[in-house]
């Protein structure tokens, strides 16, 4: 189906559907962590986004920005490590830049999204390239601002985007890491794909599901 | 995996209980996950605040004390703590002079106390200066990665701004103190075996029985390289020689550790001590202090680590003062 605008369920389906993602490939991303970094990323994004849902299912939020800054600030106090923080200032970015609406449109989401993408740039110091989230988030976003510009529909917009992320995921595997733990290992951190990218392609899979269901 | 715990997930709540229970000089907020001084603040002084990762102790709520630290924020093992905790003690420990954070440079640490202090300015209007300390010379190529580890100049770094602070110095002073000890001070370890964080319950790296790895980092991040085992002098010579690299010592008095990484026992760490004093009299390097034993550990992890400071008369100065900490305690 398509969509002009995004709305608060579909927003909360999106997180669910993340929490679900992460905790289906739980071993998936602590093996990629034990290659190149702490082998925690499947646990704490299982923990962290499993605190969201409970949160948003004990009081569900009013409006996008609530539902974003709960989100946000949920992850950066029960994750620690860099996951916390990256994640938690890409929702808390996301809720501010929406502010307190019951839906977005597509250049609204798009925006949001843009914001939380900056918002990770400046808590990281991540470039392109560096084996990071930001080798998924970035070319995902663009992907997904090219794709508006063609149609205002955003579940084809995500579809971009998803394919996108995965590409950019893939890419991460022939990169030398440069940020974080994995940087270092140095060489040895090539051939391995980078877990927060993984991570990160969950997010835009989770996105595209979510906009595909009736 | 053998260890004395109840359960992998229960470690550090279980491990802040007998803190509490062992130290009525300590308070501890087992919610927040922060160890304090029973006594507030004394109105004026500025306060030190650390935290990071647990699995390194007594590093940092065993230097929690007059002297050092006026908190510690406990992450999980090898975890950073959240911005929330760092945020609550900079409240509670803040008496109107400023707060100085003392953060490890790992990429979760920085993170999670740059919000932290954010949310402080944000919500208190509270002054807080950050030092980042970095001092590991096995990473070589710093411009390329997240940069030097944290490790070893940690411990003199806590001690002497703490000294600095219990003398009445302003916050700007302190935090000047701290960033010159951090910027002469240089450190390197050897692995000898792995350790095991327990919610993984079994060892991070293997390690064969006739290797080493020097330049360990204190979670077992992999070093310079994987050599075979050697005698104590030349490892003592391998830990050394990086460091005199790094920065000229001479001329100057310097503070020397030689600390163990939780698995190794004090006699092998003074065997290695003297050793590291052969190498820095050959180098023509004046010790005026030195340390020995387990102050920055990573679990259960056989091997040790050398920091050397190079000091002056202030630095001499505020290490001699008193400090009455569970981790170090003299002159009191």
């Amino acid at each position: 189906m398509t969509n002009d605008t995004i709305n608060l369920d579909q927003l909360t389906g999106w997180l669910t559907r993340f929490r679900d993602l992460v905790t289906e490939q739980v071993s998936y991303l602590t093996e990629l962590d034990s290659a190149i970094g702490d082998a925690d990323h499947g646990s704490n994004m299982t923990r962290g986004m499993g605190a969201v849902v409970e949160k948003i299912q004990a009081s569900p939020a009013g409006t996008v920005d609530e539902l974003f800054k709960g989100a946000g600030m949920t992850l950066v106090t029960s994750v620690g490590g860099a996951s916390g923080p990256l994640y938690g200032t890409f929702f808390l970015r996301i809720g501010t830049t929406a502010g307190p609406v019951a839906s977005l449109d597509a250049p609204g989401l798009a925006a949001a999204l843009r914001a939380g993408l900056d918002g990770v740039v400046a808590r990281g110091k991540a470039e392109a390239g560096d084996k990071t989230m930001y080798d998924v988030l970035a070319p995902a976003l663009d992907a997904f601002d090219a794709a508006l510009l063609a149609s205002s529909d955003i579940t084809s917009a995500a579809a971009a985007a998803y394919s996108a992320a995965q590409t950019g995921r893939d890419a991460t595997e022939a990169l030398l890491a440069r940020k974080g733990r994995a940087s270092y290992l140095g060489e040895r951190s090539i051939g391995h794909i980078d877990p927060g990218a993984a991570s990160t392609s969950l997010l835009f899979q989770a996105l595209t599901e979510i906009l595909g269901e009736e | 995996m053998k260890k004395l715990i109840n359960s992998p997930e229960t470690v550090l709540a279980d491990s802040l209980v007998g803190v509490a229970a062992a130290h009525p000089e300590l308070r501890v907020d087992h919610v927040n996950r922060i160890i304090y001084r029973a006594d507030p603040t004394r109105a004026g002084k500025v306060a030190l605040l650390s935290g990071g990762g647990t699995g390194h102790e007594p590093l940092h709520g065993g230097f929690v004390g007059v002297g050092m630290l006026d908190a510690a924020c406990a992450g999980a093992v090898f975890t950073s703590p959240t911005p929330d905790q760092m945020l609550e003690a900079t409240k509670v420990v803040d008496s109107g002079a400023g707060v100085l954070h003392i953060v490890k440079n790992y990429t979760g640490d920085v993170m999670n106390f740059e919000m932290g202090a954010e949310l402080a300015a944000a919500e208190t209007g509270i002054e807080v200066a950050v030092v980042v300390v970095n001092d590991d010379v096995a990473v070589e190529d710093s411009t390329f990665t997240a940069g030097r580890r944290g490790v070893g100049t940690t411990v003199l770094l806590e001690k002497i701004a703490g000294a600095a602070a219990e003398e009445g110095r302003d916050l700007a002073a302190v935090a000047a103190v701290a960033r010159q000890v951090n910027e002469s001070g240089r450190s390197m370890g050897v692995a000898l075996s792995s350790c095991t964080v327990p919610a993984a319950g079994k060892p991070t790296f293997e390690l064969a029985e006739g290797e080493m790895e020097i330049g360990v980092g204190i979670h077992g991040e992999p070093g310079r390289r994987r050599v075979p085992l050697a005698g104590a002098a030349e490892i003592a010579r391998l830990l050394v020689e990086p460091i005199l690299a790094d920065l000229d010592f001479t001329g100057a008095p310097t503070i020397v550790m030689v600390n163990g990484l939780g698995g190794t026992p004090l006699i092998e760490l003074y065997v290695m001590y003297a050793e590291v004093r052969k190498v820095l009299d050959a180098a023509g390097i004046t010790v005026a202090r030195s340390l020995v034993g387990n102050y920055i550990t990573a679990l259960d992890m056989a091997g040790c680590s050398v920091t050397i400071l190079k000091a002056d008369d202030d630095l001499l100065q505020l290490w001699d003062a008193p400090v009455n900490t569970s981790g170090l305690r003299w002159g009191m």
